[in-house]
């Protein structure tokens, strides 16, 4: 018959062979559909090789996409005849349509042949450097691929990573972090300049890609941040507010180090946060081990209610998550201990998933719900799945030996189900009472007495071993009963299982040296059977035994320590959870549910003793565009040269200087010069400038930065003593309370100096021509500024206190990511008001850079203020609290997207040229009718830069208008381009990496253009 | 990451096997039947089985189940999120993911597993995208490409993957635009024999359905966010606008797509609208037993408790049970001893009851444990939580949509020990 098939199939094929040889497109796709459906069932069609792989360049596509199915499935079999298909790939390869170049290189290097090894090497490397995003995430793909193909490229390949994982894409973050995980995990280097960057953009990535990221990022930490759990007993008292607050006390005495996160540390954590709000199970999981393994205990509460949502989800995930609840719950049972009832076991729960709740509910047992979980194991043991009523019975012997309260409780309740109609329930009882009672020896000859009494009711083998193991080991408290039963015992001895027999053994033999009187006659009896029985374990144990209770004269002198030998106290079994060494494991991996060591699992190291030097994960003029404006906004405020009078003969001060005025010098040094001065050393000189900026600026300061002065001094002292301290300490003295830990530095030198900017005199020039070759891009004043205020707190809901505020379009002095803000307050009331300020609470993630509180605002007077926010280039609404002495208002300021930015002037090459670096996704466009007041070419221009902070960008066609500017927060240009076809309509285009800004943009200006 | 894949019958035939990487023998999944046939019940079944070379996962949905060979390590929730979306990507194209409607659409199988994974790593799961990649086969599509010879791979290449929207396709045309959402509410409950509840929680979702053209901005906001206890959303939703104001606002997908998923606070009272009362009582020695079931409604705000479905697992010794219906049917299966009793909507003026006897087997002891009763029933137009949405916007588009909510609330995991 198989000869038959066999012949069946070859006149199938050469069925298939002609419909492919045909002419006819639909014939051809029908065969390739047919074969398509052969290797889904798993038949061989590899015959039909030559005959596919003519169709690679079909011109239909689902021919195609079929032939390229075939290929990638036979390749390896028909190495020769795969070469045939090569050149069509590599001509697709240089196609101008990214997804057709995408898809030549995905198929072309799934191809596992070893000659072509070579050419997808070069397709690789020449995707890595594509323009599009997305032929970049596939080389990235490929680069898998190639090294199980052949791992002698690793070096190159290693290469090639390296560039991809600077890429700034999210669609290329994922894909390359996996590559890596595969190619090369153990090189860490290469992340400590991405690190920031992956934290930032990993909302944003999809799905699939986070899970990887944050797993790498998990081993990331864990060697290169110093353990955050080191004083356990402060972290479990104090929050974290007050944990912090007690480091700036314990400042003055340096012996007790006091732990400091750093702060990539914290913006991990921080970073991954949201992510426990995922659609994707894996994502919240991957979150939840994070936190798990890298946050202070006292934080990791935060991933229990994520957790306990996903028990709602398919069994599969239930059980991997039960799982990993499970060995949390050993470590910290108070974490999940409000969710205990999410735990209860539903009679429609599988197996598996029953017994994994129990083990959890074992777990969080304690004093005050153990009454609780026991009435509801009650419920447990009654369960017709009867496994699971024995390991109901087991936790409950768990729940006895770690409660002492409730031991005796349990102990009753195991004897009522040794009447019990299961065997299964009755044996699994009497195992759990024997080693309860061996934990507890005193007074339990009652319950042995009860056992003794069910012996014989009792057949489970198991559980009648266990009677009579507890009958011989406290003989003594039952000295009637014992001869009893080894009497029966040595009725049945010749009709009972293998372990009984054994039991029987030592219970006579325990017996003889107690009670030899009653027992000698009985011991010798079983004794001699034992000598002729089948099994030879028990002959041994027979033998051994006489030998060692019978004394004569060959035993020797063993048989003098045959009572100590026999009657020794063991010590008592432990009932511990099965889970409780699963924590060697990171959690969530395959390891972890395996419980054993999987093909390619990485270690999680131990935190190292000493941090790292965290200076590796600065980086160096990443954004240039960004640095900008630290000295561009300066100039036009050149006033206080006198100021900085020792900055020319250290060039390199007032630099860092200016670099802590206007940004952290510590993320992202303002440029390459600062980093090579070390840490201590640039630390030191910038506190030298803050002091002098403070004595020079005491008048102004408050009273508040008076206190913050003192602080510093102290610091600065302190400092030098230590100045060759390890560069984590950094953090530990500029930490201030409660804040965005990048910005801390920052933080402290902002305070007292509320109202001035820096001017940089040293290496301005170097630094512009520098600049120059990055962008020829320059920040400008803005085009116009709209006087419209916004209103913040009416008068009426201020109690008299009113509040406005204005966007002067001006670069932000306190920050260069931040937007500057004015507000104007109005005492509208009839009595003065004290102490208004901004609020310690701010609600939304926004870094705010407060005005420093104004003392006294007298009725009908008004004061202007500026502040600082870095709206993180969303137009999402800053919510702060306004406060006065008395009362305290909730705010917000909700920015229009234009505000977003900074002007900047180009030529109009430059625009044509980083117009053209932002084709596909990043551009947006949209037809506009424009109101006929706007047509005229300064009308248009007013209108555009009355919307958006924008500058103009000279151009020589009439009806083309340019626009520039940056996105305050990140940096990114953004190009708008007004191409008017007629009088009164056009064409408007905005190139921007912020697509989301930019689609917003286009709406607000697409309105403002139609309104007259 | 996922090296292959085989999809295994209830009967244990491995009926379709697709490999990214270099093939694995289709004989790795003895180790898999192994377990199966260890297993007394297909849900069992472990989720993850090591073997010496590789490791299989799987999940079980609709009678088959979705084995995945893995070769080293990788975060096994990651392979099971997965595998359930190439489930639901199969429900949402052929209609229904059966062993019959895979084998009927091999090849669109296995187009849409090659456009999945790359390599064994997640490519392309937006069911947005796919759906422009691959046309979901209908009757209609299906007679006009026999016909003239077109096919169901789309023309034009995908431009979601590229965008920043990957959720949403390009080039949405409707002429109705329309935007409905149903909030849907769960109970889960567990009540014991007295009747008071041992646990009660409310798992919520609004599932959406919008047809809208262009690109519109969406926001929604509830009259009481304050309910939602703990947040899950599709990652169309702007998660900060929601810690900021509690306002979802977002692009939406085009067609059906969950948008939240929630759960309301166990720390929350929650009303369980319908009540039980019971008798099962089996006494040693007879081969009779009573069972008595009586069911009424409670806290449903006036609204009427419709499609309930008594079911319970009766004890092995159960031979038969003659029972009385006063309205709907029963049914008892003697073999796996399931009673079904489909009641139908409940009438508060006549409360629906079932009473009767259950034949033992002579000579059997009472069994130790009362059956468990399980049950399902739907009440439209109200959410129990008491979430209420307060007004849906659009932004960015010009037309007028026509908007619709839904409420309903359902049993989930229902349970009523006796």
């Amino acid at each position: 018959q198989s000869i038959f098939v066999a012949i069946f199939f070859i006149f199938l094929n050469e069925d298939l062979r002609e419909m492919l040889e045909s002419t006819k497109e639909s014939l051809k796709l029908e065969a390739m559909k047919r074969i398509v459906g052969l290797i889904a069932r798993g038949k061989n069609a590899s015959e039909l090789f030559p005959a596919v792989v003519k169709n690679v360049a079909s011109k239909n596509i689902e021919l195609k996409k079929l032939v390229y199915v075939y290929l990638v499935r036979y390749a390896e079999e028909q190495q020769d005849l795969a070469l045939l298909s090569i050149s069509t790939f590599q001509r697709a390869l240089k196609d101008p349509n990214q997804l057709i170049r995408a898809s030549a290189l995905r198929v072309l290097s799934s191809i596992r042949v070893p000659i072509i090894v070579p050419i997808m090497m070069l397709a690789i490397k020449e995707a890595a450097t594509d323009l599009s995003p997305y032929v970049r995430k596939t080389a990235a793909h490929a680069i898998q691929k190639l090294y199980s193909l052949d791992a002698d490229q690793k070096e190159q390949l290693i290469e090639v990573i390296e560039k991809l994982l600077k890429d700034k894409s999210t669609l290329v973050a994922g894909s390359v972090v996996m590559a890596f995980e595969e190619v090369c995990p153990d090189r860490i280097d290469l992340i400590h300049k991405n690190y920031r960057k992956l934290c930032n953009l990993l909302v944003d990535v999809e799905e699939w890609g986070q899970v990887v990221i944050i797993s790498m990022l998990t081993r990331y930490a864990r060697t290169q941040f110093i353990s955050p759990w080191k004083e356990d007993g402060i972290f479990d008292e104090n929050s974290e507010q007050a944990f912090y607050e007690s480091d700036e006390e314990k400042l003055g005495t340096p012996q007790s180090k006091p732990y400091i996160m750093d702060p990539d540390h914290r913006l991990l954590l921080r970073n991954t946060k949201p992510l426990l709000q995922s659609r994707n199970t894996a994502v919240v999981m991957s979150v939840a081990q994070l936190y798990w393994h890298l946050a202070p205990k006292q934080e990791v509460g935060v991933i229990t209610k994520s957790l306990v949502r996903l028990l709602r989800s398919h069994r599969e995930v239930q059980y991997i998550v039960l799982q990993n609840i499970a060995t949390m719950s050993i470590q910290q049972k108070g974490i999940f201990e409000p969710f205990m009832k999410s735990f209860y076991v539903r009679s429609t729960d599988p197996t598996h998933i029953k017994t994994l709740k129990l083990e959890i509910l074992t777990n969080l047992a304690n004093e005050a719900n153990i009454s609780t979980i026991l009435r509801e194991f009650q419920t447990y043991v009654k369960s017709q799945d009867k496994a699971f009523a024995a390991a109901t019975i087991q936790a409950i012997g768990r729940c006895a030996t770690n409660i002492t309260d409730v031991t005796d409780t349990c102990l009753n309740g195991l004897v009522l189900l040794l009447s019990n109609r299961d065997e299964t329930v009755v044996a699994e009882s009497v195992v759990v009472i024997k080693k309860l009672l061996q934990t507890q020896p005193t007074q339990h000859s009652e319950i042995i007495k009860h056992m003794a009494k069910l012996f014989d009711n009792i057949t489970v083998p198991m559980a009648r071993a266990s009677i009579l193991w507890l009958i011989g080991e406290y003989c003594e408290r039952v000295p009637k009963i014992a001869p009893d039963v080894l009497r029966k015992m040595a009725k049945t001895f010749t009709v009972e299982e293998d372990i009984v027999k054994l039991q029987t053994v030592n219970l006579a033999a325990k017996l003889y040296l107690t009670n030899s009187k009653q027992t000698k006659l009985l011991t010798q009896y079983i004794l001699n059977l034992g000598k002729y029985d089948q099994s030879y374990d028990i002959r041994d144990r027979t033998r051994f035994i006489r030998q060692l209770i019978v004394p004569n004269e060959k035993s020797g002198a063993l048989s003098k320590y045959a009572r100590r030998i026999l009657l020794a106290s063991k010590p008592a079994p432990m009932l511990e959870s099965t889970f409780k060494d699963r924590d060697r494991f990171q959690l969530g991996t395959l390891s972890h549910t395996i419980n054993s060591k999987a093909t390619g699992y990485l270690e999680l190291s131990d935190w190292p003793t000493a941090a790292p030097d965290s200076s590796v994960r600065n980086v160096e003029v990443m954004e240039p565009v960004k640095k900008e404006i630290s000295w561009t906004f300066g100039a036009p405020l050149k006033s206080d040269d006198k100021f900085y009078s020792d900055s020319g003969e250290e060039e390199g001060a007032g630099e860092e200087g200016t670099g802590s005025s206007s940004e952290d010098s510590s993320s992202s040094s303002s440029s390459s010069s600062s980093n090579e001065e070390s840490d201590s050393e640039s630390e030191d000189k910038n506190s030298k400038h803050s002091e002098e900026t403070d004595s020079s600026q005491s008048d102004k300061s408050s009273g508040h930065s008076d206190k913050k002065k003192a602080d510093k001094k102290k610091r600065l002292q302190l400092k030098k003593k230590a100045k060759k301290a390890a560069p984590k300490e950094r953090y530990q003295m500029h930490r201030p309370p409660t804040h965005h830990p990048l910005t801390q530095e920052l933080w402290n030198l902002r305070t007292f100096t509320p109202k001035m900017a820096y001017t940089h005199t040293g290496k301005k020039k170097n630094r512009k021509q520098m600049v120059a070759l990055f962008l020829c891009v320059q920040v400008s004043s803005p085009v116009f500024v709209p006087m419209s205020s916004h209103e913040l707190l009416h008068r009426m809901t201020g109690k008299g206190l009113a509040a406005q505020y204005h966007f002067p379009r001006q670069p932000c002095i306190y920050g260069n990511k931040m937007v500057s803000v004015q507000l104007t307050l109005t005492n509208s009331s009839d009595h003065t008001l004290e102490d208004i300020s901004i609020g310690e609470k701010t609600s939304s993630g926004q870094n705010i850079h407060r005005f420093s509180s104004i003392e006294r605002l007298e009725p009908g007077a008004s004061v202007t203020v500026s502040m600082g926010i870095d709206f993180n280039d969303s137009t999402q609404a800053a919510n702060f609290q306004l406060c006065t002495k008395e009362d305290q208002f909730s705010v917000s300021i909700q920015p229009v997207v234009g505000e977003l930015f900074l002007p900047v002037t180009m030529t109009e090459q430059d625009f044509r040229k980083e117009q053209g670096k932002l084709q596909g996704m990043n551009e947006t466009s949209a037809t506009i009718t424009m109101a006929p007041e706007n047509t005229s070419n300064q009308a248009l221009s007013k209108k555009m830069v009355s919307v958006a902070n924008m500058g103009v960008v000279p151009t020589g066609e009439d009806s083309l208008y340019r626009f520039a500017a940056k996105s305050v927060s990140s940096g990114d240009l953004v190009l708008v381009s007004v191409d008017l076809t007629d009088s009164s309509s056009g064409r408007l285009t905005i190139n921007t990496e912020k697509t989301v800004i930019g689609s917003m943009l286009l709406r607000d200006l697409k309105t403002a253009l139609a309104q007259p | 990451m996922i090296h292959s894949l085989f999809l295994v019958n209830s009967s244990g035939d491995i009926f379709l096997e697709k490999h990214w990487k270099s093939v694995v023998s289709r004989s790795v999944c003895d180790y898999f039947f192994e377990a199966q046939e260890r297993a007394s019940e297909p849900e069992n079944v472990p989720p993850v089985i090591p073997t010496p070379h590789h490791y299989l996962i799987s999940v079980l949905r609709h009678r088959i189940y979705f084995v995945a060979v893995i070769q080293s390590e990788v975060p096994p929730l990651f392979v099971i999120e997965f595998l359930h979306r190439v489930v639901d990507t199969f429900q949402d194209y052929f209609g229904l993911c059966t062993e019959a409607a895979i084998k009927d659409n091999v090849v669109v199988v296995y187009e849409l597993l090659e456009e999945m994974l790359d390599n064994g790593f997640p490519l392309a799961t937006e069911s947005n995208i796919l759906k422009e990649l691959i046309k979901p086969p209908t009757i209609l599509r299906t007679v006009v490409n026999t016909i003239t010879g077109s096919t169901n791979v789309g023309e034009q290449l995908p431009t979601g993957q590229l965008s920043v929207v990957p959720w949403r396709r390009t080039g949405v045309k409707y002429t109705n635009n329309e935007a409905y959402f149903d909030v849907v509410e769960e109970i889960d409950a567990i009540i014991d024999k007295s009747g008071s509840t041992i646990t009660a929680e409310i798992q919520g979702v609004i599932d959406a359905c919008v047809k809208l053209t262009g690109m519109p901005d969406l926001t929604l906001s509830f009259m009481n966010p304050r309910l939602l206890d703990d947040v899950s959303f599709h990652p169309c939703v702007r998660f900060k606008r929601w810690e900021a104001e509690r306002i979802l606002s977002f692009i939406p997908p085009d067609g059906n797509f969950r948008l939240l998923s929630y759960h309301v606070s166990s720390q929350n009272l929650v009303a369980i609208p319908v009540y039980v009362k019971h008798n099962i009582t089996f006494r040693e020695g007879s081969s009779q037993g009573r069972f008595e079931l009586t069911l009424g409604p409670k806290q449903t705000m006036g609204k009427a408790v419709e499609s309930v479905l008594v079911s319970s697992q009766l004890p092995r010794g159960v031979l038969n049970a003659n029972l009385n219906a006063s309205q709907g049917t029963y049914t008892f299966d003697p073999v796996t001893k399931l009673l079904t009793w489909d009641v139908g909507k409940i009438n508060p003026q006549k409360l629906p009851s079932l009473k009767g006897s259950m034949s033992l087997q002579a000579g059997a002891s009472k069994p130790d444990e009362n059956p468990t009763i399980i049950i399902q029933f739907k009440i439209q137009q109200m959410a129990i939580s008491g979430l209420k949405v307060n007004r849906l916007d659009m932004y960015g588009e010009k037309y007028k949509p026509f908007k619709g909510i839904k409420y309903m609330t359902k049993a989930g995991k229902f349970q009523v020990r006796t």
